[in-house]
C-alpha cells in the first residue's frame, strides 16, 4: 500500500540556529534566513519563526510587544487592556507580504509600551508587571496571542517553512546583533501559528529542537508562580523556567542551566565535596524545573545567547566562533553557508551549555566568569 | 575513465545523488564533489566500487548501506556517517558528529578527529565481514552501545580539550566485537557486560594493521604507527552474551 503524506518528504526533527555578534555588530536578516533556511529538511513547513535583538532602536526604552489576534474584536479588547496598562509610545500593525503559500495570517500587530506604574503598589517591579500582562492577555482574552515582550527585540513567527515566513516578515529589512531562528516538524502538538517557535517572554526568547516529556509537571511547577501555559507546545515552559530561575531567582546562567539539564545522581555521588552539595541542592530545589526528554535549545535575551543540549545528546547540536561572532546550529552546514570557514566549530558536550554574551552586558557575577 | 567533479554548491542532495548514480550507470567511477555543504546520503545505496572525494562538509547519513568503493571527505562530516553501511570505506579529514556507523555490518570508517555521542551502536559482523572504525580524537558518550560485532578503535591522537577519551555509558548493553582505546579508562565509564581484558600479541599484531593503514590514509598529518603503538591499549570485551535476553518475551 503506498501511504500518503502531505509533503513528500523524510521525517525528520525540527532545526534551529543562533547567530550572535559578541560586539554588537549588526547582522543582516538576511543571514539567518539563509542558515536556518539551509536546513529545511529538518522542518515539514508547520511552523517557523526568527527572535531578533537591536532591531528596535528607536524605541529601545520600551517594551515591543508583538500580538497576534484571530479578530477584530481580540485587538479591540487587547488594545482597552493594554491602554489600561500602558503608555502606548508607538503603535503599528507588523509590516507583512503575501508569498506564495502564505496568502492568510492573523492579524499582526506591534505596540512599544511602557507600564503606567499603579499608585497602590509597595513593591513595583516592571518585568513581573508585564509579565502579568502578557499572561491576562494570552489567557483572558480569547483569540490573542503575544509573541514577544522584550525591549528592542521582537519574535516573528507562523506556519509556513522558515524562507517564507522569512519573506512573509519581510526579515530582510531588519538588522540584529543576534539572531535566532527554527524550523518545525510538529509531532506531539498542532501547528499553528502560535505553536511557531521562538517562546518568549519579556526578552527571553527560546527555540526547541526535541520534545519535553516533563511539560505537565513543569507546567504545574510555573502556575505557582504565575505563569500561565497556552500556546499548546511544550517549548513554552523552556522560556517561562528561564525567566523564574534567572531573573526572578537570580540563579546563575550556568546554573540554571544544570536545574534544566541537571547531572546525573550517579554523576553527582562522584563529584567533590562542595560541588556535590551544590549539584544535589539544584536537583532537590529545582526538581520540577527539570527538562526530561530530548531537547537542543538556544535561548536568546538582551545579554547574549546560550546553547544547551539534554544530557544525552539526543538532539544534534554545533557551535562555532568567528571573529566576534558565534554561531550555534543544529547542522554544521546551517553555520557554514552563512560562515565558510570558521575560526573554531565544535560539538559541545551534552548538559553543558555554551554561553555567548555581548561583550558591553553587565549582568553581574550572575552572568560574568561564563564567557565563551 | 576520467573523474567527474560535480559543483555541489546550492545543490538539493536528492538532485545530487541522483545524478551520481545516473553516472554510476554511465560507467563514471571517480567523483569528485566541490562546495558540498550538508547535503545528505551521499553515496547512498551505490553497490559499483566508487571513488568519491568530498570537499566541503558532508551531510547526515553519508554513505548509508553502501556496499563497496571508497569516500574520502577532506572536511568534516555530520551526523550518521556509515549508517548500516556493509562494505565502503569512509575516510574523513575532520571531525564527525552522532550516530556514526550505526547498524554498520562491514567496511571502515577512519576519522581524523573527535567522533560524537553513539558511535557504532549496533555493529555487527555477519559472516566474513567485520566492521572497523578508528577515530584520531575523542568520542562522546553510548560509544559502541549494544555494539554486536566488529572493532571499535579509540586514539586520543590530540588530546586538546579537557575531556576523557570516551564518554559515560561506554559499551552498554555490548554483547559482541572488540573496543580497543588507547589508554587508561576509568572502569566508571562502562557498565557490567563488558571487561576489560589483557591486550595479547595477537590483539597488537591487528592493532598495528588497522592503525598502519590508518596512518596511511592520514599520511599529510605526519602520524607514525610505531609512535602511537608505543602507548598501551585497553580492550573492552563483553562477559555476557544477551544482556537483556531475560526481558524479551521469547
Amino acid at each position: 500500500m503506498m501511504v500518503l503524506t502531505t509533503r513528500d518528504r523524510e521525517i525528520s526533527g525540527c532545526g534551529l540556529a543562533g547567530i550572535i555578534s559578541r560586539k554588537k555588530i549588526l547582522i543582516p536578516g538576511e543571514t539567518i534566513i539563509r542558515s536556518i533556511s539551509h536546513m529545511i529538511e529538518r522542518g515539514n513547513g508547520l511552523g517557523a519563526g526568527y527572535a531578533g535583538y537591536g532591531i528596535y532602536p528607536q524605541f529601545a526604552d520600551a517594551y515591543a510587544f508583538h500580538v497576534m489576534y484571530d479578530d477584530e474584536l481580540a485587538r479591540k479588547e487587547t488594545e482597552e487592556y493594554i491602554r489600561k496598562h500602558f503608555h502606548v509610545i508607538h503603535y503599528e500593525e507588523i509590516p507583512t507580504k503575501k508569498t506564495k503559500n502564505i496568502q492568510e495570517s492573523p492579524l499582526l500587530w506591534r505596540y512599544f509600551l511602557k507600564p503606567i506604574e499603579p499608585p497602590d503598589v509597595e513593591s513595583f517591579v516592571e518585568e513581573d508587571f508585564v509579565m502579568k500582562a502578557v499572561m491576562d492577555i494570552n489567557d483572558k482574552i480569547k483569540g490573542a496571542y503575544v509573541f514577544s515582550s522584550g525591549k528592542n527585540m521582537g519574535a516573528f513567527k507562523g506556519v509556513g517553512e522558515p524562507d517564507e515566513i522569512g519573506e512573509f516578515y519581510r526579515i530582510e529589512e531588519y538588522q540584529a546583533y543576534l539572531w535566532t531562528a527554527h524550523t518545525r516538524f510538529p509531532t506531539n502538538t498542532p501547528g499553528w501559528w502560535g505553536g511557531a517557535h521562538p517562546f518568549t517572554l519579556l526578552d527571553w526568547a527560546v527555540v526547541h529542537n526535541g520534545e519535553i516529556s516533563s511539560y505537565g509537571t513543569n507546567k504545574r511547577y510555573l502556575e505557582m508562580f504565575g505563569y500561565k501555559c497556552t500556546l499548546r507546545t511544550d517549548t513554552e515552559v523552556v522560556a517561562y523556567l528561564i525567566d523564574l530561575l534567572v531573573r526572578r531567582h537570580k540563579l546563575p546562567l550556568r546554573i540554571a542551566a544544570y536545574a534544566l539539564a541537571s547531572p546525573f545522581w550517579k554523576d553527582i555521588d562522584r563529584l567533590p565535596e562542595r560541588q556535590r552539595r551544590l549539584f544535589t541542592a539544584i536537583r532537590m530545589v529545582y526538581g520540577a524545573a527539570l527538562l526530561n526528554g530530548p531537547f537542543a535549545i538556544l535561548v536568546s535575551w538582551n545579554g547574549g545567547l546560550m546553547g544547551l543540549n539534554d544530557r544525552i545528546k539526543l538532539r544534534p547540536f554545533v557551535a562555532a566562533v568567528k571573529d566576534d561572532k558565534v554561531y550555534m546550529a543544529s547542522e554544521e552546514s546551517a553555520i557554514r553557508e552563512v560562515c565558510p570557514s570558521p575560526d573554531r566549530v565544535w560539538a559541545p558536550k551534552a548538559g553543558d551549555p555554551v554561553i555567548a554574551l555581548f561583550e558591553d552586558f553587565d549582568g553581574g557575577e550572575q552572568f560574568r566568569e561564563y564567557q565563551v | 575513465m576520467e573523474p567527474l567533479i560535480i559543483d555541489a554548491k546550492g545543490m538539493h542532495y536528492r538532485r545530487l545523488n541522483q545524478m551520481i548514480r545516473d553516472k554510476v550507470a554511465e560507467g563514471y567511477r571517480h567523483f569528485i564533489l566541490e562546495n558540498v555543504n550538508g547535503q545528505r546520503y551521499i553515496g547512498a545505496g551505490i553497490m559499483e566500487e566508487v571513488f568519491i572525494e568530498i570537499h566541503g562538509v558532508a551531510g547526515n547519513d553519508l554513505g548509508v548501506f553502501m556496499k563497496r568503493g571508497t569516500i574520502i571527505v577532506y572536511d568534516n562530516a555530520q551526523d550518521g556517517v556509515g549508517n548500516t553501511m556493509e562494505g565502503t570505506k569512509i575516510v574523513v579529514h575532520g571531525m564527525a558528529g552522532d550516530v556514526c556507523g550505526y547498524g554498520m555490518r562491514g567496511g571502515k570508517l577512519h576519522i581524523l578527529r573527535d567522533i560524537g555521542y553513539r558511535t557504532g551502536i549496533h555493529m555487527k559482523t555477519y559472516k566474513d565481514m567485520v566492521p572497523v572504525i578508528i577515530i584520531g580524537g575523542k568520542a562522546g558518550d553510548f560509544f559502541g552501545e549494544y555494539m554486536a560485532g566488529g572493532i571499535l578503535i579509540l586514539l586520543n591522537l590530540w588530546d586538546d580539550d579537557d575531556r576523557p577519551v570516551v564518554g559515560n555509558f561506554l559499551a552498554t548493553g555490548m554483547h559482541g566485537g572488540t573496543i580497543y582505546i588507547r589508554g587508561e579508562v576509568d572502569p566508571y565509564l562502562f557498565g557490567k557486560e563488558v571487561g576489560v581484558v589483557e591486550v595479547t600479541e595477537e590483539d597488537k599484531l591487528l592493532l598495528r594493521k588497522h592503525i598502519s593503514e590508518y596512518c596511511e590514509d592520514f599520511k599529510d598529518h605526519g602520524l607514525d604507527v610505531d609512535e602511537i603503538m608505543s602507548e598501551s591499549f585497553t580492550k573492552l570485551i563483553p562477559v555476557s552474551t544477551r544482556p537483556y535476553g531475560k526481558i524479551y518475551a521469547y
